[in-house]
Formats: structure tokens, C-alpha cells, sequence
């Protein structure tokens, strides 16, 4: 028995999870199948007898695409959250039971009964914050190792301060113990850490479903005739891969046998395919298009011409790691604004003659009072509100520093093929009489290659309905054919260069010639001038040739720059940077990457390449560009709101400081002051909610 | 007072309980695919009604 897993991320109903497993559970060797929905996942447990290669054709018989994933790339991303969400369970139940002790102690409980809540609520909590508290301190331990400061700092100094003062309080039999608040702080805290979490993760599976669409392996011909798959990274020069229609090639080589068409859209912006034939070089990360060809491979994984663009985008990606987040600039304002004020009213009060003691008391509760409840949910809070809402019209934030950084930029960069435009051929059907469209689905819903898929799909929308025909043949580097009532009908190559792709139907003497285009995305120029109107002025990069970018960039009004290299990008980016703007990068290709890794900020098509959408801070789903225009307005707004946030603290502090200050917080005064606080902040979050609408 | 000794154990226990039905659910993958639980109460049971 052994296990499989594969991203299947065509489900989008009950009865898409009905169907996979009870499909699947029918093929003989097959034990038990279960999916994951939020994951587009299924995992199947099988006998040794089945290969992955035939559960992906079991799955794609049941009418979905499948591909096999790897063992859980997200494991560690998980395991994170799982700790997050331990600790607060942990909290959120020492909070509950100290609070119950707290409410009888505030009540007027005293004497004995008091001692014995103290004592009680300090066997609760010390455990609770050793194990709740970790993530906090083991931050903040790792911030002072480097002599930084970060937000964990301060909490961890206050939550400790406040667990020490309270056990002495214990001990000696003092009238306030603060350990509600130093447990409650740690709730709320963690709380919006692990919403956090939840947020990253995700997106992260979201991506990830995506991500393993690409051609990652690939079939290698042996010497005795058989073939195997065999993953990229296991390629070696002089292996031949045998590359079907619809495949991306796993790395570079020369053909061998057979000549075909090449889509390389995602490597350098091109987005005519190029023929190739016997002999040429091709390379890695381009779709065939065509025929099945034979490779012959001269460079392989870390050799290839993509490896060399993703070495190039890990340079890229560095200015990036150093962007500084809110959260941690807000902190290096306030933890030594708050550690000068504690020690401001210990130095004041032992002044005053009040003895060190109580010096201490009142020190070390301006530092509960002030410990930053609402400040660490401030950021959270908005950012896993505004996230969820651009999740829900198709747009997929990888962080919160992404949300961040979205709201700082003021130009756009968009490439071409497959990001201005849907970057898959449309054909134009609108020449076909009506017996020649449902001749055309017949002929074209039998066969997987790529144009043939396009053109079912877009008659099967236009409600045709396709005839019956019979003797169906698909030849190879010839087409289709078919008898239609004893009629000849056919898809063929049509004799000399068309321009761009086309095909030729033919039925009996009858010809008519389909040709494909890219098209623009329907919403581009309302996207681009919403953008316009949030200040951000978009223009085109790309690495196609100058007349196809001129003809998309004039129907848009935009500023073009055509036949651009990876590194020419990259420079372009460089200097846009340079002269003080921050620029986002919008873009599909694998030749996008190094400057979607350099942008202030990037956002990948759903249907872009690995590369890209491991680069890029958002990818958006589906056809509409809209997302990008919705991502810069509501990151925008969640950064208004986050200030927002960070002033209502600021005035919680103003109000409750003097308090502390005075020497009249109690441990009750505290845990009100926190809990209402934290409720308004995450009310004020709360209204993001309709802000993608 | 007595009542107390009887009642704050057993308040602790029963929320100690919650705490470790939570970590049970937690181990258990119950929380692995929420979006997915919420789909299958639309799938209807098997004819044979295994």
C-alpha cells in the first residue's frame, strides 16, 4: 500500500468531491481516496500495482486534470500554525479560568479566600505563559541576539514583569495579582498571529494547487523502445524526452525528429509560436504546441536558460528581504518610548519618597497598562480582514509585507502576452455557417491538442451543438479527420505561412481556414484607468516584438517598450527604482521573474509560470485584470485602517498612562482597558470586510 | 468555603477537557479542510446507504 498525492485544481463543487472519490475508489487496486476541497487535493491510498501515471488517467476519466504533488511542501508552514493555534488554546483557557478567580477577587474576596485565588490563578498561569508565550519570546530573544528591537520585545518584557511582580504579590500576600492581564494580553496577541498564519497558509495552498501545473517532469525515451517520467531536476544531457502537444519541455535540447510549433510566451514575451524543426535549440519552459516532437538534451536543470533567469531573480529578490514592515517601525518608536516612560515613574516616585517597592509596582504596571494589546492586533487584524475579502473576488495576497508594499506604489509595469492579454489562442469563429461550427466541435472536443481544445471550448460557449461523426483519426503532424455522412471532413495544416496559428477545416471540397489571436483582457482598460485614478500611471513592458506591443499598448493609451530581455527589464526596473518611484511589476512570464522578484511590489496571472508566481506578492484567478487595480485600492485602505488602528492605541495610552502613572491602575482597570481596546481596534478591522466590493 | 474545594477542580477539569478535545480534533486533521466540510453535508449518501 502506498500513498499518492496529486493537485486536481478543476474541483469546484460537492459533487466534484462525490465524483473523485467514489471514481476512484472503483479503480481495482485503488483502497480509499479522500480530497482535500480547500487544498484541491486528493490523496490516494493504492496497491504497488498502480502507478501515478494511471491514477492521473483514472482521474482524468472521471472529467478532471490531475497532477501529481510531491510530498506536502507545506508541511512547515502548517506545523507553524499548529503551534499558533495550540498556544491559544492553551491561553484562551488559562485566560477563562484566571478571569473566573479574578471576577470573585475583584468582587471583594478577601482575606484567606483571596490568597487561595492568587495561589490557584498562579498554578494556572505560569505553566499557560511558559507554553503560551514561546513564540513571543523566542522572537524577541532572536531580535536582541542581532541588538535589534522588534514588537515581541516590549510583550515579552511586560508579560514577564507583570508574571514576576504578581508571583511576589502571591508570596507576600498583596492585595493585586496581574496575572488575568499578562495571560489575557498573551490571548489576544496570539490571536492575531494565528489569524495571521491562517491567512498565509492559505493563499500558500492556493498557489501551491496552481503552481504544480507546470510540466515538472518528463518522458524519456531508453534505448530498448520504452519510455519513462522522469522528474527535471533527475535530466541529464544526451537523455532523449519524448515532448507531446500540450507539453512544456523540462529542459533544454535540440530536436531530433519532428518539427512543430513552439509557444514560448512564457520565456521571452514572444507571443507568435515559433516553428522549430530537426536541429534546432529549444528550450526549456516552452509549450509545444504542435506535433509530438523527440528532444535530444544538451542542458538540464541548474545549466538551462531558466535556471539562469531564476538565479538572476534570487539577486533581485534581496532589496526586498530588507523592507521593514510596520508593525516593527511603529515598535522601534514605542518599546523605548514605553521602557523610558516605566523607568520615568519608578525614578519619579522613589523621588516622591514612595520606597521601592511600590516604586516598582507602579513601574512595572505603566508597563502592563501600556503593553501593546491593540498594537500588535493593529496590523493583523486589518491585513487577515482585507485579505479575506480580496480572496473572495479572485486575488490572492501571499502576506501581510505584501499588503504593505501594494499600497506604497505609484507606477505600473504591465508585460504583455499572457498578462495584458489572456496569453491562450482565441480562434475566430464567427466566419463559420452553422453546419461548418457544429462540424468543427465534433471534429475538435476528440482531440487534446491545445488549438483543438480552444476552439471546442469557445464553440461549446456559443451553445453549438456538435453532429455526429464517424471513422474519427488523429494522424499526427497531419490533423483530424473524420466522415461526416460519407463526406470527408478534416482539421489540416493550411499549405504556406498564415500569419500567426491557423487551421484549416475542410469538409468534402469545402475550406475554410480558422486563425487564433491573443486577445486583451475584456476589463484591461477599465483596470488601467482605475489605477490612473488611484495616481498610479501603467506602462507596457515586454519582450515581444515592437508591432503586436504596439497594436495592445495604442488600443489601451499606454507607454510602451518592446523586445526587452529578463536582465533588460530588470535594469529597466532598476532605474525606474532608482529614480525614486516604486514601482509594481505585473507579469506572467518565467522572463518576468527577475523583475517581478525587483518590484516595489508584483502581482502573477493565475496562469503564469512557477517562477513567477513564487516571485510575486499576489496572484489574481481568472480572466478579469481588475484584481490588480481592487489589490492597490484595498491595500491602500487596509493601510489607512492600520493607521487608523495604531492612533486609537495611541489614544487608549494617553487615556490609561496617566492612570498607571498616578499609581491607581488596578489589576481590573488593566484587564478592562485591554479587552475593550483590542475589541475596538479589531471593530474598526472589521469594516475592510466591504472595501472589495 | 468546602463548596469551593469541590467546585474549582471541577471547573478546572471541565476546562481542561475542552482544552484536550481541542488538541484531539487538532491531531486529528478535523480542522485539515473546513471548506470541504462544508461541501460534503451536500453530497448525498450512497444508494446501498453503506
Amino acid at each position: 500500500m502506498q500513498d499518492s498525492r496529486f493537485t486536481v485544481p478543476g474541483m469546484r463543487c460537492a459533487g466534484c468531491i462525490a465524483k473523485i472519490e467514489r471514481g476512484l475508489e472503483q479503480v481495482d487496486g485503488v483502497e480509499a481516496a479522500r480530497v482535500n476541497f480547500s487544498a484541491k487535493r486528493v490523496a490516494v491510498r493504492h496497491g504497488e500495482t498502480l502507478g501515478e501515471q494511471d491514477l492521473i488517467d483514472a482521474i482524468a476519466q472521471i472529467g478532471f486534470e490531475a497532477q501529481p504533488v510531491a510530498d506536502n511542501p507545506l508541511a512547515t508552514d502548517d506545523r507553524e500554525q499548529k503551534a499558533l493555534l495550540r498556544a491559544l488554546a492553551v491561553a484562551g483557557f488559562g485566560m477563562m479560568n484566571i478571569m473566573l478567580l479574578s471576577v470573585s477577587v475583584w468582587s471583594g474576596a478577601g482575606g484567606v479566600t483571596r490568597e487561595l485565588f492568587h495561589w490557584l490563578s498562579a498554578l494556572i498561569a505560569l505553566p499557560v505563559i511558559a507554553y503560551s508565550g514561546r513564540p513571543f519570546f523566542s522572537s524577541a530573544a532572536m531580535a536582541l541576539r542581532h541588538r535589534r528591537t522588534n514588537m515581541d520585545v516590549p510583550i515579552s518584557i511586560g508579560v514577564l514583569l507583570a508574571t514576576a511582580l504578581s508571583v511576589h504579590e502571591t508570596i507576600i500576600g498583596g492585595p493585586h495579582a496581574y496575572f488575568d492581564s499578562a495571560v489575557m494580553l498573551l490571548f489576544f496577541l496570539l490571536a492575531g498571529r494565528a489569524l495571521d498564519a491562517t491567512m498565509r497558509n492559505k493563499t500558500r495552498e492556493g498557489i501551491g494547487a496552481l503552481l504544480s501545473r507546470m510540466g515538472k517532469s518528463a518522458r524519456v525515451l531508453d534505448e530498448c523502445g520504452g519510455s519513462r517520467t522522469v522528474a527535471a531536476e533527475d535530466l541529464e544531457p544526451g537523455m532523449l524526452m519524448l515532448v507531446a502537444a500540450g507539453d512544456a519541455l523540462a529542459a533544454d535540447g535540440t530536436i531530433e525528429e519532428g518539427d512543430t510549433a513552439l509557444d514560448n510566451s512564457m520565456l521571452t514575451g514572444e507571443s507568435a509560436p515559433q516553428p522549430v524543426a530537426t536541429g534546432d535549440l529549444v528550450h526549456a519552459g516552452a509549450v509545444n504546441l504542435g506535433n509530438p516532437v523527440r528532444v535530444r538534451v544538451t542542458a538540464a536543470s541548474s545549466d538551462t536558460a531558466l535556471a539562469r533567469i531564476a538565479r538572476m531573480m534570487d539577486e533581485a529578490g534581496q532589496s526586498r528581504s530588507q523592507y521593514v514592515r510596520i508593525a516593527d517601525r511603529a515598535s522601534r518608536l514605542y518599546a523605548p518610548a514605553v521602557h523610558t516612560l516605566a523607568l520615568l515613574a519608578f525614578a519619579g516616585w522613589m523621588i516622591a519618597g514612595a520606597g521601592w517597592h511600590q516604586s516598582l509596582i507602579i513601574a512595572i504596571a505603566v508597563l502592563i497598562i501600556t503593553c501593546p494589546c491593540a498594537m500588535g492586533l493593529a496590523v493583523p487584524a486589518a491585513q487577515v480582514v482585507a485579505s479575506g475579502a480580496l480572496a473572495k473576488r479572485g486575488l490572492l495576497v501571499k502576506d501581510g509585507s505584501a499588503l504593505e508594499r501594494l499600497a506604497e506604489v505609484d507606477v505600473a509595469l504591465f508585460d504583455k502576452t499572457g498578462t495584458l492579454t489572456l496569453g491562450e489562442p482565441v480562434p475566430d469563429l464567427d466566419h463559420l455557417t452553422a453546419r461548418q461550427a457544429s462540424i468543427a466541435l465534433a471534429l475538435a472536443r476528440t482531440s487534446r491538442h491545445p488549438l483543438s481544445k480552444g476552439i471546442a471550448k469557445h464553440l461549446e460557449t456559443q451553445g453549438v451543438r456538435p453532429t455526429d461523426v464517424s471513422e474519427m483519426r488523429e494522424e499526427s503532424g497531419k490533423g483530424l479527420t473524420a466522415s461526416f455522412g460519407g463526406v470527408p471532413v478534416a482539421f489540416v495544416r493550411p499549405e504556406g505561412t498564415v500569419a500567426g496559428i491557423a487551421t484549416r477545416l475542410t469538409i468534402g471540397e469545402e475550406q475554410v481556414d480558422i486563425t487564433f489571436h491573443d486577445a486583451i483582457r475584456a476589463d484591461a482598460g477599465d483596470a488601467i484607468r482605475a489605477l490612473a485614478e488611484l495616481g498610479v500611471q501603467a506602462s507596457v513592458l515586454s519582450g515581444d516584438r515592437a508591432a503586436p506591443v504596439e497594436e495592445v499598448a495604442n488600443s489601451l493609451g499606454l507607454e510602451w517598450r518592446a523586445g526587452l530581455l529578463p536582465g533588460e527589464k530588470l535594469s529597466l526596473l532598476e532605474d525606474i527604482k532608482a529614480a525614486g518611484h516604486r514601482p509594481l511589476m505585473v507579469g506572467d512570464g518565467i522572463n518576468d521573474g527577475p523583475a517581478l522578484a525587483a518590484a516595489h511590489a508584483s502581482i502573477a496571472p493565475g496562469t503564469a509560470s512557477d517562477v513567477s508566481q513564487q516571485a510575486a506578492d499576489a496572484v489574481f484567478l481568472g480572466k478579469a485584470l481588475m484584481p490588480v487595480a481592487l489589490a492597490v485600492r484595498v491595500a491602500r485602505k487596509t493601510m489607512q485602517i492600520v493607521r487608523q488602528n495604531f492612533a486609537l492605541a495611541v489614544i487608549y495610552n494617553v487615556l490609561a498612562v496617566p492612570l498607571a502613572l498616578a499609581g491607581l491602575a488596578t489589576p481590573l482597570i488593566a484587564a478592562v482597558a485591554m479587552s475593550l481596546s483590542s475589541l475596538i481596534v479589531v471593530g474598526n478591522s472589521l469594516r475592510l470586510a466591504r472595501a472589495a466590493g | 468555603m468546602t463548596g469551593l474545594a469541590f467546585l474549582i477542580p471541577i471547573a478546572l477539569g471541565l476546562g481542561l477537557l475542552g482544552l484536550a478535545a481541542f488538541f484531539w480534533a487538532m491531531r486529528k486533521g478535523q480542522f485539515e479542510d473546513l471548506d470541504g466540510a462544508a461541501q460534503r453535508i451536500l453530497i448525498d449518501d450512497e444508494e446501498d446507504g453503506e
